[in-house]
């Protein structure tokens, strides 16, 4: 996708099938794969970007309650222009296909930045197939007080779907804005997403970024998110898992400038067979910059968690704290953890600390709740309520925290 | 200027120079320098010592001869001469002594410069310590024991525990660190003249603070003492060791050996203040220190917490150590690491985890000042069978100025799959920023290093007993005054 | 209570402060905006007595007194205070007890006594509730890991411990999001005074809609060359600088 070559949707949809098709996806022998095998999911067919229309019901039920503030909604990748609504003054929200032609200089200036990480198949296949994404523009000076919520809806009802949205956030200098982005699949086949969402936030800008992955146990998600922050910026990109196929997250932020903040939560509480996978690079790039990430998890059953945090502090980034910590909770005998902290230092004045845990339920503290008369499952649940709160209370949007905590508390005493 | 005003005010300006240099003018009694055979047979002769101990000593030496004087560490300084060493100096060998009234004023003196409260009259109204004294190597004064032997608890020297009370020594000694265990824990088998010997009956909990004074005197000797601390089953102790040495302008050694061992449910709290001549700020002279700590949980649900405050020495190689191989016992080791001026110090700890449901913890705080390396060495080692082990471990390194080194060499081994280790490290450095911070909010900058410092020791100092804790807070300012700005 | 006259600094024989001019009374607030690179900062650093910057003309008199003899920490105690723009972090210090000390060396300074702790404590959780300032964050270590908005709620709860007479805000709005910079302000709000003034340093005019200013000043090449009322940082916000420098050309 670019600024010319925005042609129509079913003409490529062939081609795009088989340029999918003819690509070599990553195995598990490869380094940055080694416990995600993505492998069933590249050799299903799926329906690339197959227009369709759903029902009123079918979209509001996918949105999560209570949370203020716009709505945007893409249909098999497609922006859907009747189930959106775009009320908010000051910004530009559209279609990215449709900012390629209108808003060409600030696309240009921002679209596709460097990675960090070597750039994956699915990211390069995202930028060969993509048709359409979210183009957020928020300018100078502007704080948008009210959540933007993304839909990307998949409708499986017919046939397996696949779609490869690309996205571009723009927040100019002293401007503010925060997005919730949800994945969900309607219907029984497969899908499989592979998003691509690149960020870009100013001098003095503040981002936050939500992802809720609560998908449908047979849909899965590769995505890649790439960050650029610039001096006295802050950002904070939150992502929740807890339901799907195969999730896999790439979070890459690059720390373009001195005396930013940026943050980096997740937590994932899996059951099932739900695999997820994040993978995250920040890169300090200049002296006096704060980063910090805290991922928990919770697996069950014969679920699998994987975390792989880099850290690079480049010989100029004197100066940086960087903080990581990784924490897990085993449930089940089948479920499984892999963790890798990745520290790489040049500079010699900074802070950095690293940690990560795997270890089971502590025996003692649910003995303790017992005895004060907590039934086990009960005592269970508040445990991991405690585990999971960290990262939960750190949710600053109101609606979203209280649906998470919802969430949570259904799993937990399911 | 007044010459002498002038002086003054020098002495008051480099007040922080080494506060402990002095020596006193003790008659001595020692033995020819060198080693071989017949000075161990020397040594052990003059402590009227019984047979088996000579032939574990010469068995010691024998095999000391066979090993290589370690390198690993990441110190560096100019080799040892083990033969130009006295290994045999002890003040002048009085009669029994009954009281205090007995002892030669000029040690009661020196005594009375380092602090140590000898005089229990004085510590009547304050807590009670039961105090062990060891100048060059010789245990000179052990106080409060009749008030512990009434405990059954036996607190004394070595030497009087080889006299009075042989079958614990030889059923102990040697038995945590083996004499083949490494090459200075070989030399201190061989020739280790005097120590602390302390033993806790089934059940007691000692009801006070039992600690030792180390304090290097006689010229060109090495001290080589010899600590054992058995605590028996349901049995608490909390142990302190302080050290001094004069000024010298040559490199004394100082190779100690520490075993502990804590039966079922007991026990043991060690606490150091290592202030040992750190050598003066050109880096000639100083105290290398080289020493073998270790304990054994032997027994279920025993404990066993170092602590240490090191501030002095030119070089520092010690790694006291938990064996954790009854299920449920639990290690620990706080540290504090002050390095300024010329002085290395690699030093850490070991935790090995053979029981099930052991734990470990390990805080180690490095400050490095002026041209000094500091290492932390740590290994946490879950074996096979030590299922659902634990272990924190957190090593942070403070800088000061940028011509001093801060380094970390984590060991992580494990061969459990329910093990959980953890590692946190942090680098920071005290820079003029915080100093200015400080400055704006009214704190002057004097002030504001000792805020910083014990700050960033607190985690560390709240382990010693209350009084010591006080001192090794004074004893941290005092070693990096004059380091910042 | 601050008079500025004819202000010259320069940092490693770079001019910056270039002839400035300020006179601030009980009771005002100024904002200070211009450009980067006007000069901002290094006023809010001269003031507080930064070291590598070196006055070589003009006086600074703070109450009557020659403050720029004076060093940094008795500064503070004379009742100059500076929310820095990057407030440092110091490990193994609490916000607690770093403000233990300070609260006493400045009691000290001023000839009053120290407070005992339990006074300290009552006059923390006091001063605390202005800013919203939860009990975890005094307990951790100073700054450390703070969030920027977290750091700037901090500078300003120590403000209203310390008790100073003239507050610098340096860029205390950066970093900040709305709802933090509505507590912040909040803050200020809570502690100006008849007997107080506040120097409000920034480069964007959305903290003045929470602090309002008595005066606006333009600091352009090392000194003030506008000056006005809140309106002015409106017009600046809506225009940039550059029609200033025109200005000032001319």
């Amino acid at each position: 996708m670019n600024g010319e070559a925005s042609s129509p949707v079913n003409g490529i949809r062939q081609e795009a099938f088989k340029a999918f098709e003819g690509m070599e996806f990553p195995t598990i022998k490869h380094e940055e794969w080694k416990f995600t095998n993505v492998q069933k999911l590249v050799k299903n067919h799926y329906s690339f970007s197959q227009e369709t229309k759903l029902s009123a019901d079918e979209v509001s039920n996918a949105f999560i309650e209570g949370i203020e503030g716009d709505r945007i909604v893409f249909i098999n990748g497609i922006f859907s222009e009747e189930h959106s609504s775009i009320s908010a003054s000051g910004l530009t929200v559209k279609s990215l296909a449709q900012a390629f032609k209108e808003n060409k200089d600030v696309v240009e200036a921002h679209f596709g930045q460097e990675s960090n990480l070597e750039e994956s198949t699915f990211a390069k296949a995202n930028t060969a197939l993509s048709k359409d994404g979210i183009f957020i523009h928020v300018p100078k000076g502007k704080a948008i007080e009210k959540p933007i919520s993304l839909y990307f809806l998949s409708d499986a009802k017919n046939e397996a779907i696949a779609t490869t949205p690309r996205n571009l956030i723009v927040a100019e200098e002293n401007s503010q804005v925060t997005v919730i982005e949800v994945f969900k699949t309607i219907g029984e086949n497969q899908s499989l997403a592979n998003n691509v969402t690149e960020i870009s936030v100013a001098n003095h800008a503040i981002v936050d970024y939500y992802k809720v992955q609560n998908e449908a146990s047979q849909a899965s998600i590769i995505d890649c998110t790439k960050v650029i922050q610039g001096k006295e910026s802050h950002f904070t990109g939150t992502t929740i898992s807890l339901k799907g196929d195969i999730i896999r997250n790439n979070l890459d932020i690059t720390l373009d400038g001195e005396h930013l903040d940026s943050y980096m939560h997740g937590l994932y509480l899996l059951d099932g067979t739900t695999h997820v996978d994040n993978h995250t690079a920040v890169d300090h790039k200049y002296p006096n910059c704060h980063s910090n990430e805290l991922y928990k998890g919770i697996v069950d059953d014969k679920s699998r968690g994987v975390f792989n945090g880099k850290i690079f502090v480049r010989q100029d980034a004197q100066k940086t704290n960087a903080f990581q910590n990784n924490r897990n909770i085993v449930l089940s005998d089948d479920a499984k953890v892999n963790t890798k902290p990745q520290l790489e230092i040049w500079a010699d004045d900074v802070s950095c600390s690293h940690g990560c845990t795997i270890g089971q339920m502590d025996e003692e503290a649910l003995f303790y709740l017992q005895a004060r008369g907590i039934s086990k499952t009960r005592s269970k649940a508040m445990l991991m309520n405690a585990f999971a709160g960290e990262v939960v209370e750190k949710i600053k949007v109101e609606g979203l925290r209280t649906y998470i905590e919802t969430l949570i508390e259904e799993r937990l005493h399911a | 200027m007044k010459e002498a005003e002038e002086k003054e005010l020098l002495e008051e300006v480099t007040g922080s120079e080494y506060k402990y240099g002095f020596t006193s003018d003790i008659e001595e009694d020692r033995a020819p320098n060198g080693l071989n055979e017949d000075i161990i047979r020397f040594i052990s002769a003059k402590k009227e010592e019984p047979e088996w101990l000579l032939e574990w000593r010469l068995k010691a030496y024998r095999h000391w001869l066979t090993l290589e004087e370690p390198e690993w560490a990441n110190v560096t300084y100019p080799k040892v001469d083990f033969q130009a060493l006295c290994y045999y100096a002890a003040p002048k060998k009085q009669k029994e002594v009954k009281s205090l009234d007995e002892i030669d004023p000029e040690l009661l003196k020196t005594f009375e410069k380092l602090g140590i409260p000898l005089n229990e009259q004085k510590r009547l109204s304050g807590v009670p310590v039961a105090v062990d004294a060891v100048i060059d190597s010789v245990s000179v004064a052990t106080t409060f024991k009749e008030t512990l032997a009434e405990k059954g608890i036996i607190f004394c020297s070595m030497s009087e525990a080889i006299k009075d009370h042989p079958e614990l020594v030889r059923q102990y000694l040697g038995k945590v660190v083996p004499v083949a265990d490494n090459y200075y824990a070989a030399l201190n088998s061989a020739v280790f003249s005097d120590g602390s010997f302390c033993y806790i009956p089934k059940g007691v909990r000692c009801p006070m603070e039992l600690s030792t004074y180390f304090r290097i005197n006689a010229a060109n000797t090495g001290q080589f003492e010899r600590t054992l601390i058995v605590a028996d089953e349901s049995s608490y102790v909390s142990y302190l060791e302080g050290c001094t040495a004069p000024q010298r302008d040559e490199n004394q050694l100082h190779a100690a050996v520490v075993e502990i061992l804590a039966m079922e449910n007991a026990e043991v709290k060690y606490s150091t203040v290592q202030n040992w001549y750190p050598g003066d700020s050109e880096g000639k002279g100083g105290i290398y220190n080289f020493v073998t700590k270790r304990g054994i949980c032997a027994g279920d649900n025993s404990k066993i917490s170092w602590t240490q405050v090191e501030t002095g020495s030119a070089v520092t190689w010690k790694y006291p150590s938990c064996i954790l191989k009854g299920d449920n016992s639990v290690g620990e080791f706080y540290s504090v690491a002050v390095t300024n001026n010329h002085q290395q110090a690699d030093t850490g700890t070991k935790m090995i985890h053979i029981g099930k449901n052991t734990k470990s913890r390990i805080v180690s705080k490095g400050i490095s000042a002026g041209v000094s390396q500091n290492s932390y060495r740590g290994e946490v080692k879950v074996m096979k069978g030590a299922t659902n082990a634990k272990n924190f471990s957190q090593c942070d390194s403070l800088l000061m100025g940028d011509k001093c080194g801060a380094h970390t060499f984590p060991y992580i081994n494990v061969e459990n799959s329910t093990g959980q280790v953890e590692h946190e490290a942090t680098t920071s450095k005290i820079g003029e920023d915080q100093l200015f911070y400080c400055n704006q909010r009214g704190i002057d900058t004097e002030r504001a290093v000792e805020l910083i410092v014990n700050g960033f020791s607190k985690e560390v100092l709240n382990q010693l007993p209350m009084e010591f804790a006080v001192e090794a807070q004074k004893l941290l300012a005092i070693s990096l005054e004059g380091s910042v700005g | 209570m601050l008079s500025i006259k004819n202000l010259q600094a320069q940092i490693e024989d770079k001019q910056i402060l270039k002839g400035l001019n300020l006179e601030v009374k009980p009771g005002e607030i100024h904002a200070i905006m211009g450009p980067n690179g006007a000069g901002k900062s290094t006023l809010a650093s001269v003031l507080s007595g930064r070291e590598e910057y070196e006055v070589t003309g003009g006086s600074v008199e703070f109450d009557g007194k020659d403050i720029l003899e004076l060093d940094p920490h008795e500064r503070a105690g004379e009742g100059l205070f500076l929310a820095f723009q990057y407030p440092v972090e110091i490990p193994g210090v609490s916000t607690t007890n770093f403000m233990k000390a300070a609260v006493n060396e400045v009691r000290k300074y001023r000839g009053q006594e120290e407070l005992t702790a339990v006074d300290f404590l009552k006059m923390m959780k006091e001063k605390m509730k202005t800013v919203d300032m939860p009990q975890d964050l005094i307990n951790r270590s100073l700054n450390e890991g703070f969030s920027g908005g977290e750091k700037k709620r901090n500078e300003i709860f120590q403000m209203a411990m310390l008790e100073p007479k003239l507050c610098v805000l340096d860029e205390t709005d950066s970093g900040l999001d709305i709802d933090a910079l509505r507590i912040v302000a909040n803050g200020v709000n809570q502690y100006k005074s008849k007997d107080n003034a506040f120097i409000v340093i920034t480069h964007y005019q959305r903290l003045l809609d929470y602090i309002v200013p008595d005066f606006v000043h333009v600091l352009h090449d090392g000194k003030i060359v506008k000056s006005g009322t809140k309106e002015l940082a409106l017009e600046l916000e809506e225009k940039g600088y550059d029609w200033i420098k025109e200005e000032v050309a001319q």
